[in-house]
């Protein structure tokens, strides 16, 4: 840590941002209100599959205070393109995915419940919603498919002329002659069918779009809980209108949440941004939580059979695995690459396993689109590989914590190629596994178990070794791959001419704490404290340019770029400092604040030589004025964080209620910044995990294809007695290829969780569940095993 | 329309509303004090609890009218001359909050936990909770502030 400033990197600062926050003082995008503001009401789809064969748009027209009613004829006519998918992933046979049209607005078929049909814009939200209560709608009601193993049967109702079957893509990953190879050979084949839930973000503030134009100077204004605004802003303007982008600005003040649900771009942005155009007027629209639970992106909807190889002992030999990936309705704006490149490019896990094959078959149903949420397609990976892991140690009669040493990846072999394209940074996976069975106790589990037997209780302990892979990167690579972006991130470092820093970065802070970590980065770099160090984000106005928030990637690529403009500002200094002190640049010295001349006591603090940037009266005479610097960072690797986690839970066979008696992370990130934020992350990401293990799940019904869950009353939510202390620990080996040697840590938690929490409890259970282990599936589960119990 | 009429905060309020709008409305776009929240429909999030007269009070529930002349207290009244109130250090002090949209509710929440039962357990608070929810944090931290809190609050 800076010893001058106390406050830099390694230290739990308390976070700046929280006064605002815990003084009601945060400005979310539904605080904001606009001068003339007019209101949009989303007239909805109540039938996943419908024609629509006539809109009666007359006596909501007809009402006072409404401005407008609009439907997807105007949008057409206006020429409002479509929503994009940013991702083109290749199939099988070569040909890119199929991105049928998505119009923002319905045009003839609702493809899902809850698609946008009529919008009508009043003077105030009331007005709007009783209004669109008036609008009828003639649909012809479509048979629907809900599921994503039954879309792809041959008599199944098909969403769209351009995917043929239903059929998104069909893709393969890995090589299969070798993966069979591994198979022939293999003493044990453990196999698997498995299904990851489809889980709803929800976070705690919902959607909000405010579109406002400007006539003086042509400007259009989105106001947006989005968590990447300049992503936001091109896809609006290269994709949506066809508007230079010096003519739009994003603007994403505190966001309460994201979870991935809020990186893409949704309709109500659209329409809310057109609408403004068209009326003159701002419009505004705030979700409700049912229209969250209709339109926020899903999450995970995977249908997996899986196969691990084994040798006689327990080596794995070759893993394969194929899926069904649910895109639901349309595919979203990143969909398509969250269950392909996310997922199946880390399913060596943190093993060895020399052959691999996965093939994917991504595919269209009556269901809200399916896009990245808290980590997107690796949670999905870490949950196949793990739970084959640990069924192999049950069936080879293997200790669940040796079988998984005895095939880690050893720490000198990093770099490290997996057979599934991705080249691991560094790890010590053996390290971390330790630590994690040391604080849970591991040799007492046994006497753990028989004493809850003894009160006629169920105990089971379940492992998760997961990798993760964040700062997608370098762009040439994921370029390669289909993307259709780049990966870097921007900083721009400004020293004010009386010592005060602003920091205009393109991540986006929406819970992380960045405008406590990054300004602790900048502290540790410049020697200053942080309460001279402000941190500016979510304005496209404000922040040169930016790729935003999501993967994890917020400080390992946005970080590095910060330290890039810093070293930028550093070798600035130096040749001010030079001048200052009548000696050569190459002598000169920065270290915690001060410019020192090497070897002697001559020394200037950053603040003169800041100064003297900006009033140059003594100043070398080839030098621009000015003490600002700006940086592009694109990593030259994606960074791989890995740990273990580990469950123990004691089930009443009752109830089959579970309890989860301890939880504990040991999770390598490599160098932390702040680890009171870095362990708050992985709080979090647990959470949501045992959610999707134990409560969370969308439940839509077969036959007529309504969302079942479309409220906190039917989708349960983790609240605060469901959930334990969590024991956290950590283990740190630096990522070699970025300048601050961080990893990722805000999707490590939703990642191990569900594999670990299901290894314990159907360790306790003795039988296989799929998530989520709900008290029903558990009790009905937990009869046989206490049948077993009694007859032994 | 009706005149609503209240103290809010410690100042005297009135303004004439719909007769069916909901507390939360009339003091998040009437009164304009936004930092009472609003995450869900159906009483369940806890983003926009208030002290009602006292009580803590989930202000998307009752009607404004309901709260005719009482005494209410939102987030914004919590802090006394610049001085935080022992919840607001506590949760800033345990990192007990995110993205800090469920924070207001749940920070008046946890105010009417402690005040009913000083001595409250672990469990307590717990349990105590089930009407707000946090996506951020998993509660780890939020447990920690409370009963932080609570021993400052003089339990």
């Amino acid at each position: 840590m800076n010893a001058v400033t106390g406050t830099g990197i390694g230290a739990s600062v308390r976070r700046k941002e929280d006064y605002r926050f815990i003084t009601g003082q945060g400005t979310y995008t539904d605080d904001i209100n606009r001068p003339g503001q007019l209101h949009a009401y989303f007239v909805r789809s109540p039938h996943a599959f419908a024609k629509i064969k006539s809109i009666d748009t007359a006596a909501a027209k007809a009402s006072a205070g409404v401005v407008a009613v609009f439907t997807g004829q105007e949008l057409a006519a206006d020429k409002v393109g479509g929503l994009i998918c940013g991702w083109t992933v290749t199939g099988k046979d070569g040909t890119p995915h199929k991105a049928p049209p998505h119009p923002a607005i319905a045009l003839d078929t609702a493809r899902c419940v809850g698609d946008q049909v009529a919008v009508v814009i009043a003077t105030t939200k009331e007005i709007a919603r009783d209004a669109g209560e008036k609008i009828v709608v003639d649909y012809d009601v479509l048979q629907a498919v809900v599921d994503p193993v039954d879309t792809l049967k041959p008599n199944a109702p098909q969403l769209h002329a351009e995917a043929p079957g239903n059929l998104c893509y069909d893709w393969e990953f890995g090589d299969r002659a070798s993966t069979d190879a591994g198979f022939a050979k293999a003493a044990h084949v453990v196999k698997l069918d498995l299904i990851n839930n489809r889980l709803s973000p929800n976070p705690m503030e919902p959607r909000v779009a405010i579109g406002e134009h400007d006539r003086a100077t042509d400007t259009t204004t989105c106001y947006s809980t989005s968590q990447n605004p300049h992503v936001l802003r091109l896809i609006l303007c290269a994709f949506i209108f066809g508007l230079p982008e010096h003519k739009v600005r994003v603007v994403a003040p505190d966001v309460g949440g994201g979870f991935g649900s809020k990186i893409f771009c949704y309709a109500e942005e659209v329409v809310c941004v057109w609408a403004s155009r068209k009326l003159n007027k701002p419009v505004k629209w705030t979700s409700d939580r049912s229209e969250a639970f209709l339109t926020d992106a899903h999450g995970r909807d995977h249908v997996t059979h899986a196969e691990l190889a084994l040798d006689k002992d327990g080596k794995f030999l070759a893993l394969k695995c194929s899926t069904i990936a649910n895109m639901g309705a349309y595919l979203s704006t990143f969909a398509s690459c969250v269950p392909s490149y996310l997922y199946a490019l880390l399913l060596a896990g943190q093993y060895t396993t020399p052959a691999i094959y996965a093939e994917v078959k991504a595919v269209f149903t009556n269901t809200t689109p399916v896009d990245a949420y808290r980590g997107a397609g690796r949670p999905e990976a870490t949950y196949v590989v793990e739970r084959l892991v640990e069924v192999a140690a049950r069936q080879l009669n293997m200790d669940p914590a040796e079988i998984r040493k005895k095939n880690f990846i050893a720490p000198d072999a990093f770099p490290y190629q997996t057979p599934v394209a991705v080249a691991y940074d560094s790890g010590q996976y053996e390290l971390s596994m330790n630590e994690a069975l040391k604080m849970v106790d591991y040799k007492g589990f046994a006497g753990r178990r028989a004493e809850s037997e003894k009160r006629g209780m169920l105990r089971g302990i379940g492992f998760a070794a997961y990798i993760e892979a964040c700062g997608i990167a370098p762009s040439a690579v994921v370029g390669s791959l289909g993307a259709g972006v780049g990966l870097w991130e921007s900083a721009s470092v400004r020293f004010n001419p009386t010592g005060s820093v602003s920091v205009f970065t393109g991540s986006h802070s929406h819970g992380q704490g960045h405008e406590t970590t990054f300004a602790q980065v900048v502290s540790e770099k410049m020697g200053v404290p942080i309460e001279q160090i402000d941190i500016v984000h979510g304005d496209t106005q404000r922040i040169p340019m930016g790729m935003g928030t999501y993967g994890s990637r917020s400080l390992a690529v946005g970080g590095s770029a910060i330290v890039k403009a810093c070293d930028k500002l550093i070798a600035k200094g130096k040749k001010i400092a030079a001048h200052l002190m009548e000696a050569a640049v190459d002598d000169v010295e920065f270290d915690a604040g001060m410019f020192k001349v090497a070897g002697t006591d001559k020394s200037v603090p950053i603040g003169q030589v800041c100064f003297t940037a900006y009033v140059p009266h003594n100043y070398p005479a080839d030098l621009e004025p000015g003490f600002e610097e700006n940086a592009f960072y694109d990593p030259s690797n994606f960074t791989y964080p890995a740990g273990t986690h580990i469950a123990e839970v004691e089930v009443d066979p009752g109830s089959g209620h579970v309890t989860i008696a301890k939880w504990v992370a040991v999770d390598d990130f490599g160098n932390v910044i702040n680890p009171m934020v870095v362990e708050g992350q992985v709080h979090g990401g647990v959470a949501q995990g045992v959610g999707q293990a134990m409560l969370e799940g969308v439940v839509y019904d077969k036959a007529s294809g309504q969302l079942l869950t479309g409220s906190f009353m039917d989708y349960t939510m983790p609240r605060a007695d469901d959930l334990p202390n969590f024991d956290v620990g950590m283990t740190h080996t630096p990522c070699p290829h970025n300048p601050l040697g961080v990893k990722g840590c805000g999707e490590a938690g939703a990642i191990a969780a569900p594999a670990a929490l299901m290894n314990a409890i159907t360790d306790a259970l003795g039988v296989e569940i799929d998530m989520p282990a709900t008290p029903e599936k558990v009790w009905r589960a937990a009869q046989g095993k206490v049948r077993a119990l009694a007859a032994e | 329309m009706a005149t609503v009429s209240m103290t809010v905060n410690g100042n005297k309020v009135s303004r004439d509303v719909e007769p069916r709008t909901l507390l939360v409305q009339y003091i998040r776009e009437h009164l304009e004090l936004t930092g009472t929240h609003v995450g869900c429909d159906t009483s369940q999030c806890g983003a926009c609890v208030v002290h009602v007269d006292g009580q803590s009070v989930k202000s998307c529930t009752i009607l404004a009218a309901q709260a005719e002349g009482s005494q209410v207290t939102t987030i914004e009244g919590l802090a006394k001359d610049g001085k935080l109130h022992p919840m607001q250090e506590a949760f800033r002090e345990h990192h007990a909050l995110q993205c800090g949209f469920c924070t207001p509710g749940m920070i008046m929440s946890a105010i009417d936990l402690v005040e009913k039962n000083p001595k409250l357990t672990e469990e307590d608070i717990r349990h105590g909770l089930e009407g707000n929810l946090c996506r951020c944090t998993g509660y780890h931290n939020i447990v920690k502030a409370i009963a932080a809190a609570a021993k400052t609050m003089g339990g």
